[in-house]
Order: structure tokens, then C-alpha cells, then sequence
């Protein structure tokens, strides 16, 4: 049973509590698959979707899975609420409260935002990406795949590349595949490796060579244009030479090694498009697995509420 | 009055006397003063000690009484056990002429509790661009100049503040943050950082400009104070100009030297401050030159914020403690009782020092020394409880921690402003 109000992180989730997410999770993938998408474990629930950035990816994909759960939706966008004329967070928080929202699913620019929002607010809380802190879903979504295509988690190796310092995604797969006994490797520009990461159980390695040596999972995550602008290396150019996945060193990997990455992708910057559309390529699975792993989330944080 | 049978802290030792203040003054110290007629203290069991200098606080008025103003904040100072405090020019507007300088003066007489000393700024409007009007506000009764809250960018324009405020013996309290390194961060740069998903400050962003502030002393063979030193880092260049014979002094507050950044993870932002508490390694190097004198005074850096400036994301928040009522506990618990200070020291860090390098009349109990004195139960303990703070900023992330150490009495020119 998920314990616990919110999804805020996967700091403090446990191996049982992720293996009962990813396996609903796979259940509701296989339904919709089979073109089952009226599954009403929560009607008469709200869910509304808060994004104080921007988003496709993450927010329809939120929205989907709790209209597949027959819940309602609203979406939020900050830019055009009373977030513009400066109300905040708590404020925000508490006029959904009293709307009676069951779900509030948010995206913030700045790290912990979610634990704020959470402590202010009876609604659960689902964290959809705080700054450079986490984005638990996204890290669900990919164990799901992982663990779909290899049948367990455990010793995987998974290999992590491109703008880790800024990436909230690295940082939730990092927790949750160290939780279930997966081994991580990562590589980036010095500028984009955080303090302190390896404490925290990931393996920074001096190459493309040594972070894909045996690696199941070839992971590349989004050059963000905008920090790249502030200097962390000196052209995309550059960093595609040294840190970018084309087929050549793809070959690196274990041969039945897949490819992810959280999208959207910067298509011949952290991967070329001969290793995003590669047959190991499993980028659009990726896709299908989060809606899976959101309305599992949803579905077991409702049933913690009720318990 | 008679100060009867206290644990005097005196210079070098702690002795039971008496103390016999007249007119302001401490007249007489002896083993028994006979009775004069004149009101008594019964100090016995507890301590005496000079009063209280805090050489860096934020009063906030003019300008940002939500936070704080000069009454809200002498009365939290002599709940502290302070009886002279500093106040940075950091206010709207800001104290960077002698009229905002009189206007403290004039509001500390009618508040009529602690002695106010202004910090005027170095630069107009803390704007980093041009000089302050120095003369003029040293003479309306500034006691140093700083831009604390930012550093002066331009080494230049530093370099000649501090040597035209030489003409004019006042000293720099230098606020040491490189802007670029600190790049919008708001936690210490490390390994809690990377958990809480919060930008980091690194070390470098302090050390840079305590390093330029030291050459800039050495250069110009003048006095600066490096404020709230927080990094191991900064505590060793410190060390090292001392024994180059720089005349360079310095300060730390009472959550370097108690706390780390684990505390950051609960994302209470009152935990933001700046500069951040940083590793362990910090805080033993800060214990370490409190101990060897690198490290010259505690300050409270007393930040106090409005609710409204904390209860928001972390990123967000306003940097800052409410620290001044509880200094002089996190001293007697963390220092004198873990037997890092004597008693002897702590009057030093806490009085002595911060009398020494501004040119203040106290710092010391003897006799012919002016009547500031502070009473305090060393044995008593009680519970941080900030909600209950007589400053109206609440915004102390340690509630809940026991401190021994209790403010008896605070006494100004010989007259009591505090008793408990």
C-alpha cells in the first residue's frame, strides 16, 4: 500500500511502494493496449493540473490518465491565472483546497515547491517537476519500460548522459533505481555533473566508453538551449562530438540495450536521429508508459486517502 | 545600585564581587561594598558580564517596520543581553547620508533602551557606483561603513573607500559575495544541495572577496572587519593574513558554528541565509578559529523578515535569521559548555572585540568603565520558541532547540533596561 499523501519525490519511496506502482501500472499499460481507456476508479474525483511552466509531454499526460480514470480535470496554466497578478503558492494551493480538488498535480520552476504546496493543502499532491529537484513520474515511467522489456530492475545497468546538474529526471531515476538495485553510470560535461552526486550512489565516468560499457539502458537527457547559453560548454556542437549518443557509440552498449529519453529531444545534440528512431529505441514506449504510471499513482494515492 | 556577590567576568578571570554603579559608572568592584542606600541586585549563583555588542544587525527602520523597527528590535536586543548594537544601512532609504544617520540617533533616544550605533553605506544607495557621504556620517555618529547585503563589485571603487575611510578611522565591514558565483543560489553548494534540488552557493563566492578585501588591507596598511565568515576556507586566509600581520579582524554568527546544511532539507526557509550554513568541515573550522582568535567576534546577523517574506517557495524567501534573543544561549551551550570558549572569551567575541575595533566605550566590567553590564543564569535552560519572540521577526528555524543560558538582566548606563 502507498503510505503516504503526496508523490513528491522518490527520495523516500521504497522498493515496495515502487514495485506496486509499476506493477498497477503495467496492468492499466496491457488495458490500454487493448483499447481499454474507460477504467473509473475515480469518478466523482478532481484532479487539477497546475503548471507554473511549460509543458506538452507531461501535462497531457497527467490529464489523460486521469480522464482514462474517469476523473475531472482542470488545467491550470500560471501565466494566465491569478499566479500573473502575483498570488501565491499557498494562496493558490488554498483556493483549490476549498474547491474541494482531490489531485493537485504541479509543475514549478523552483526546487521543494511541491513539499510547500503539500504541507498547505488536504488535496494529494502529485510533483509533475520542480525545478532541478525531481520529477517522480517521469522516473516511474522509465523503470516501467526498463522493467518491461528486462523483466526486473535489479542489477540493470543504466547509463545517463547529457545535463545532470539541471536535470530533475536524472535525479528521480537516480533514487529510484538505486532503491531497486539497478546500478547507475553518468556522464556529462564537468559544468553539467552536480556536488556531491556520487554520494548519492551514481558512478561519474571519464567517457562515453566506460559509462556504456555493459549498460542496458542508454539514457541521453535534454541540452537545455537556454544553459547552454550560460556557458556549461562552449557549443552544441562540441558536446554532441564529446557527450552526444549517435550509432557508432550506441554500439558501446550491451547488445539488447534500449534507448530512452524524456523528451523533447534536441535530435543530433545528446542523441542523432540514426539512435532516436534506432529499432532499441524505445523513446515512444516511453510515452504510453507514463500514462500508465500516472493513473497508478493517481489510483494509489486515492486508496491511501480513503484508508 | 549594587551589583551583589555575582560570578563577575572580568578580563582575565571570573570572580565573586560586587559591583558599584554610579552615575553611569562602574565606580567600584570589590569583595563587599557596603550598602548604600541604593537599589541591589542579588547576583548571587549567577553571572556578570560586560554588556553585550553586537556589531551586526538590521533593524529595518527606516523603511521596513513590517520587519522590524528600532524599538521592536532594541527591545529583542536587551532581551538578548545587549546593550550596544550596529545597524546596517541596508533600509529604504538607505543610510548613506548623515540625515538617515541622525534620524537613527534621534529614534534610539526615544526608544531609550540599547545603544544604536549606524553602519553607513560605502556606496550611495548600496548601489556599488560612488562613495558614500563618509565624513558626514561618521560625524552624525556612524561607527563604519558597509554595503553589507552586497559586496562593492568594483575593486576599485573598494580600494578607495577604504582608503579615504582611513582618513577618518572608520573601518569596513566587508560583506564578501561574488554575485556571478552566487548565480541565484540560495542554499550551500554540496551534497544537500544536490538532495533538496536547490541552486548552491559555492565557497568560492565568499573566499574570492574575503581574499581581495585582505589585499586590499594589505595594500593600503589600513583596518577591515570580513563580516560573517561562514567557510572553512575563509576562516584559513584569515588566519593566514593575521600572521602576516594584516590588519584584518572578523566575525561569525552563532548558526555557523551550531548547525550545518542538513538542515535545509526540510526546505523550512528559515533556513535561507546569507552567507548559507555550510558542512561540517565548515563548522569545525569555525569553532577552530573561534577558538585560536582567528575569528574575533560573534555576531547575530539579526535578519528579521515578515511571515510573508518566508512563506513561499524556497528560491523565493528572503535571506535571514531572527537570531538576537538567542546569541548568547547558543554561546553558553555550544561554547562555553562543550568547553570550545571560557567565559573570559565569550565576553571578548561577544563585548570586547566588537568595543575594540569600532571604538566603543564597554567591553569590559572594571572599574571607571561605563555601567553596561548584563546579568545571566548559565544553568537555567529554556526552549527556543520563536512565535514568542519580542522581535517581530519570528523567522528562527531552531524552535524547539533547548539552550542554556538565560538573560537576567540588561543594564545600560547604569540604568535596567531588560529583567526577566
Amino acid at each position: 500500500m502507498l503510505n503516504r499523501k503526496d508523490l513528491l519525490g522518490l527520495i523516500d519511496v521504497s522498493a515496495s511502494e515502487i514495485t506496486e506502482i509499476l506493477d498497477l501500472a503495467q496492468e492499466f499499460k496491457n488495458r490500454i493496449k487493448k483499447g481499454e481507456k474507460k477504467i473509473s476508479h475515480l469518478q466523482n474525483k478532481t484532479a487539477t493540473i497546475l503548471f507554473y511552466e511549460n509543458s506538452t509531454r507531461t501535462r497531457t499526460s497527467f490529464e489523460q490518465a486521469a480522464k482514462y480514470l474517469g476523473a475531472s480535470v482542470i488545467n491550470i496554466a500560471a501565466s494566465t491565472s491569478s499566479v500573473a497578478k502575483g498570488e501565491t503558492l499557498i494562496d493558490t494551493g488554498k483556493t483549490l483546497d476549498a474547491q474541494r480538488n482531490d489531485f493537485i498535480i504541479m509543475r514549478h520552476y523552483m526546487g521543494g515547491a511541491p513539499y510547500l504546496l503539500a504541507k498547505m493543502v488536504n488535496a494529494s499532491v502529485l510533483n509533475a517537476g520542480d525545478g532541478i529537484n525531481e520529477h517522480p513520474t517521469q522516473a516511474l515511467l522509465d523503470m516501467l519500460t526498463m522493467r518491461e522489456t528486462f523483466g526486473s530492475l535489479k542489477g540493470l545497468k543504466v547509463a545517463i548522459l547529457g545535463d545532470i546538474k539541471h536535470s530533475r529526471v536524472a535525479k528521480s531515476n537516480l533514487f529510484g533505481l538505486k532503491t531497486m538495485g539497478a546500478e547507475v553510470t553518468m556522464f556529462a560535461p564537468h559544468t553539467l555533473i552536480p556536488k556531491g552526486i556520487e554520494e548519492l550512489g551514481a558512478k561519474v565516468c571519464r567517457s562515453r566508453e566506460e559509462a556504456l560499457d555493459g549498460a542496458d539502458v542508454v539514457m541521453g537527457l535534454r541540452i537545455q538551449l537556454e544553459r547552454q547559453q550560460a556557458g556549461n560548454f562552449p557549443s552544441l556542437g562540441e558536446y554532441a562530438a564529446n557527450y552526444g549518443v549517435d550509432e557508432k557509440i550506441l554500439e558501446l552498449a550491451k547488445p539488447n540495450a534500449i534507448v530512452l529519453h524524456p523528451g523533447p529531444v534536441n535530435r543530433g545534440v545528446e542523441l542523432t536521429s540514426g539512435v532516436i528512431d534506432h529499432e532499441r529505441s524505445h523513446i515512444e514506449d516511453q510515452v504510453l508508459s507514463g500514462v500508465a504510471v500516472r493513473m497508478a499513482a493517481l489510483c494509489l494515492l486515492n486508496d491511501a486517502r480513503k484508508a | 545600585m549594587i551589583i551583589r556577590n555575582g560570578n563577575v567576568v572580568l578580563k582575565n578571570s571570573v570572580e565573586k564581587k560586587d559591583i558599584l554603579l554610579q552615575g553611569g559608572k562602574i565606580v567600584k568592584i570589590a569583595e563587599y561594598i557596603p550598602a548604600d542606600g541604593s537599589e541591589e541586585i542579588d547576583a548571587s549563583d549567577k553571572h556578570v558580564f560586560p554588556g553585550l555588542i553586537d556589531m551586526h544587525v538590521h533593524l529595518r527602520e527606516p523603511g521596513f517596520e513590517r520587519k522590524e523597527d528600532i524599538e521592536s528590535g532594541a527591545k529583542a536586543a536587551v532581551k538578548g543581553g545587549f546593550t550596544q548594537v550596529c545597524c546596517m544601512p541596508n533600509t529604504n532609504p538607505v543610510v548613506d547620508n548623515k540625515v538617515v544617520v541622525t534620524y537613527i540617533k534621534v529614534r534610539e533616544k526615544e526608544v531609550n533602551l540599547c545603544k544604536i550605533h549606524p553602519v553607513g553605506a560605502i556606496t550611495k544607495g548600496l548601489k556599488g557606483e560612488e562613495m558614500a557621504a563618509i565624513a558626514g556620517m561618521k560625524k552624525a555618529g556612524a561607527v563604519a561603513i558597509s554595503d553589507d547585503g552586497v559586496a562593492v563589485k568594483n575593486a576599485r571603487l573598494m580600494r578607495l573607500a577604504m582608503e579615504y575611510a582611513k582618513g577618518f578611522d572608520i573601518i569596513c565591514l566587508c560583506h564578501c559575495e561574488d554575485k556571478d558565483l552566487v548565480d541565484g543560489g540560495s542554499v550551500h553548494e554540496g551534497l544537500n544541495a544536490t538532495i533538496a534540488g536547490l541552486k548552491g552557493i559555492p565557497r568560492a563566492a565568499e573566499d574570492i572577496i574575503i581574499a581581495r578585501e585582505i589585499a586590499l588591507a594589505e595594500e593600503l596598511d589600513t583596518p577591515v572587519h570580513i563580516c560573517h565568515v561562514s567557510t572553512y576556507s575563509g576562516v584559513r586566509m584569515i588566519r593566514d593574513a593575521k600572521r602576516a600581520g594584516i590588519k584584518v579582524t572578523a566575525e561569525t554568527c552563532p548558526h555557523y558554528y551550531s548547525f550545518t546544511d542538513e538542515i535545509i532539507k526540510t526546505y523550512d526557509t528559515n533556513t535561507k541565509v546569507n552567507p548559507p550554513i555550510r558542512e561540517e568541515i565548515d563548522k569545525q573550522a569555525i569553532l577552530a578559529g573561534l577558538k585560536d582568535g582567528t575569528l574575533d567576534c560573534i555576531v547575530t546577523d539579526h535578519a528579521p523578515h515578515h511571515a510573508d517574506d518566508k512563506n513561499v517557495e524556497y528560491n523565493q524567501a528572503a535571506f535571514g535569521i531572527s537570531g538576537i534573543e538567542t546569541s548568547f544561549g547558543f554561546a553558553i551551550t555550544n561554547l562555553y559548555k562543550k568547553g570550545v570558549l571560557s567565559l573570559n572569551e565569550i565576553a571578548d567575541k561577544m563585548s570586547g572585540a566588537p568595543a575594540r575595533i569600532l571604538g566603543l566605550d564597554g567591553g569590559e566590567i572594571k572599574e571607571g568603565g561605563v555601567a553596561d553590564i548584563m546579568i545571566a543564569d548559565l544553568d537555567e535552560q529554556w526552549t527556543i520558541e520563536p512565535e514568542k519572540f519580542v522581535s517581530k521577526g519570528k523567522n528562527n528555524p531552531f524552535g524547539g532547540y533547548v539552550l542554556d543560558g538565560v538573560v537576567k538582566y540588561t543594564i545600560v548606563n547604569g540604568d535596567v533596561k531588560y529583567k526577566a
